[in-house]
């Protein structure tokens, strides 16, 4: 029972990892609000169910396209919408949470919601670990998102292009000084995070079924995440991914169901109101609070 | 030949901004006209509707109470993601003394605006250090904890809600009650607004660093912006209770948060007469688009963005301009 709770909160803590990177590689890594975070999740599920069910393309053809398509979308997002509103923080939250709240009601009002609605999973084999079932799909997600999270932990400290996206967040006119065009590096940060929402669509949607609805559920995961980890940190993220991920499974299994979301909601609302730039959050510690 | 466009006031501004307005009927009327439109509006409405209209009627005048209520808070700096809280909370106020005390209506809405406005500050008081986007995103969070707290709780009826409250005596009564809310709200906040004491308050959105150099305790102040804020919000909920005879967990809905920040800001932040007006456009709009179903809150979404993208004035500060001002095009001076 034990190792088995142990077990599924590491692949809890693997998939709360997974939702939140392209997240936090937008907000944040580079400072750039994506409340329509849980829209191109969707998006993209929809997109390679789409392709796969209706075009009858091939499985990975489906999922290059839906990749791309998603990082287009993000780039096409920034240009038209978030670029006009940059740097008021809160007209960047509500525009982008205008976009995803469209897509997301638009998908439910189409109704496309049921047992059909899902992604194949990858190798269709179970595993059994110290006594407990587990099957491929959550142990690849597990692999995954380890070698993910070192790539992207790589990625912001060891080149050019990582290091400017940090470089904006921490301050966007010493990074232009630098040669760095913010504007061009804010929309590839977009469209990296709507890139890795993709990605985090593939693996995770195969578990359950797509439901529009989930994607509210993985923007507030995703921003627990942020939040607690700090703002910025790679290293916050796996702090914050295996508080929120051990908590969830453990109250699951030893206090009820219902309670497991409230764990998450009360742990965000604690970290804001105790130390708002999260656990291990450098960025903007004084400016955030008066 | 380049040219750019003045903008200049109309001469009746200049001349009504003066005591020798009361020397004209037609500055008189300048200067009253807008203001005694939305008076004669609120009165005469509800005697031209038919019934479903004037039920549609109901829920704009809750629409513009909490946007009122989110553009108080918004000018004080704190801009909420969250009004389905203080919506939320004075509806199970009102809902719980009216079930389980079986006090009167006349009772239950002020004890309940009151109660959910203490109630409201106080959940809130711990994060009034907060600024900005963190602000925000706790009131976005409390909403829906609360939820799943009485859903896993069960308290005040669990996920069925408490049903069989006392309605108001009469239509008429609720139409002109919550109405007769809204004018006084509209006029006397806009009022204080515009006093010294409403001064401090916008001085915390503008700098809220010089407001504390100015020897002003901004806690206090922001305190008292979210007492008056949570106040208008739990009376719009605990009023939605009586209507309609039930209170459950969609008081806590996204739809509550949403709609008022998207008449704010479709009407115009900063002035509460521009979260009124967004209400009366965009409720009836709504309704008008009922036939569509959930298409309505993607329509929502799209005109948020429309607005703070393309309009981020609003339209009340459009229509405020072409009342007081005259523009044309003129050369540039070489």
């Amino acid at each position: 029972m034990l190792t088995g709770t142990i077990l599924y909160a590491l692949i809890n803590t693997a998939i709360l990892a997974l939702m939140a990177l392209g997240f936090n590689l937008t907000f944040g890594i580079s400072g750039v609000a994506n409340f329509a975070y849980g829209a191109f999740y969707i998006l993209a599920a929809y997109g390679i169910w789409g392709i796969v069910n209706l075009l009858h393309l091939p499985y990975p053809v489906a999922i290059i396209v839906a990749i791309v398509a998603n990082m287009i979308f993000g780039a096409l997002m920034y240009r038209f919408v978030l670029l006009r509103v940059r740097g008021q923080a809160l007209s960047e939250v509500i525009a982008t949470f205008g976009i995803g709240l469209a897509i997301l009601e638009l998908f439910s009002y189409f109704g496309w919601v049921g047992f059909e609605y899902t992604l194949p999973v990858f190798v269709d084999r179970s595993f059994a670990i110290a006594g407990t079932y587990v099957d491929f799909q959550r142990l690849a997600i597990l692999g995954f998102s380890v070698i993910l999270v070192f790539c992207l932990w790589w990625f912001t400290h060891h080149t050019a292009t990582g290091l400017a996206f940090r470089g904006i967040a921490q301050d966007e006119r010493t990074a232009l000084t630098f040669g760095i065009n913010s504007d061009w590096i804010a929309t590839l940060s977009v469209s990296f995070g709507a890139g890795l929402a993709a990605v985090a669509a593939l693996f995770i949607i195969p578990l359950g079924s797509i439901a529009p609805g989930e994607g509210y559920d993985v923007l507030i995961k995703a921003l627990a995440v942020c939040i607690i980890g700090g703002l910025g940190s790679t290293g916050g993220v796996i702090a914050a991914a295996f508080i929120v991920g051990f908590a969830e499974r453990f109250t699951d299994t030893y206090i009820g169901s219902h309670w497991t979301m409230i764990v998450s909601l009360a742990a965000i609302l604690l970290v804001l109101t105790i130390k708002p730039s999260g656990l291990f959050g450098k960025q903007k510690e004084l400016e955030e609070r008066i | 030949m380049k040219k750019r466009k003045e903008r200049i006031d109309r001469g009746i501004k200049v001349r009504s901004s003066d005591i020798f307005a009361l020397l004209s009927w037609r500055e008189m009327l300048y200067l009253g006209a807008p203001r005694i439109l939305p008076v004669v509006v609120c009165l005469v409405l509800p005697l031209v509707l038919g019934p479903y209209w004037q039920k549609v009627l109901l829920s704009v005048a809750v629409v513009a109470l909490l946007a009122i209520s989110w553009d108080i808070l918004a000018q004080t700096g704190m801009v909420s993601l969250g009004q389905a809280l203080f919506f939320g909370v004075g509806a199970y106020c009102a809902g719980a003394m009216n079930h389980y005390w079986n006090l009167s209506p006349f009772l239950t809405l002020p004890l309940a605006t009151i109660m959910g406005a203490v109630i409201c500050t106080l959940l809130l008081l711990p994060v009034l250090r907060l600024r900005g986007i963190y602000f925000s995103m706790v009131t976005l969070i409390i909403p829906l904890i609360l939820v799943r707290v009485i859903e896993a709780t069960k308290i005040f009826g669990g996920t069925e809600g408490l049903s069989g409250m006392t309605p108001l005596p009469s239509k008429w009564i609720e139409l002109y009650l919550v109405l007769a809310v809204l004018l006084c709200v509209l006029f006397g906040f806009r009022r204080i607004m515009d006093s010294d004491y409403g001064l401090v308050l916008k001085g915390i959105n503008d700098n809220d660093r010089s407001v504390i150099n100015a020897g002003i305790n901004i806690y206090w102040f922001k305190a008292q912006s979210l007492f008056f804020a949570g106040a208008i919000g739990s009376f719009s909920g605990a009023f939605m209770t009586h209507v309609y005879m039930f209170v459950g967990m969609p008081v806590f809905a996204l739809d509550y948060s949403i709609l008022p920040i998207a008449a704010a800001v479709v009407g115009g932040p900063g002035t509460l007469a521009g979260a009124t007006l967004g209400a009366f456009i965009l409720v009836p709009l709504s309704e008008a688009l009922r036939g569509f179903g959930g298409l309505r809150i993607v329509f929502y979404g799209v005109f948020l963005v429309i607005f703070i993208v393309v309009l981020p004035e609003g339209i009340f500060h459009y229509i405020q301009r072409k009342y007081h001002q005259i523009e044309r095009w003129v050369g540039v001076e070489k």
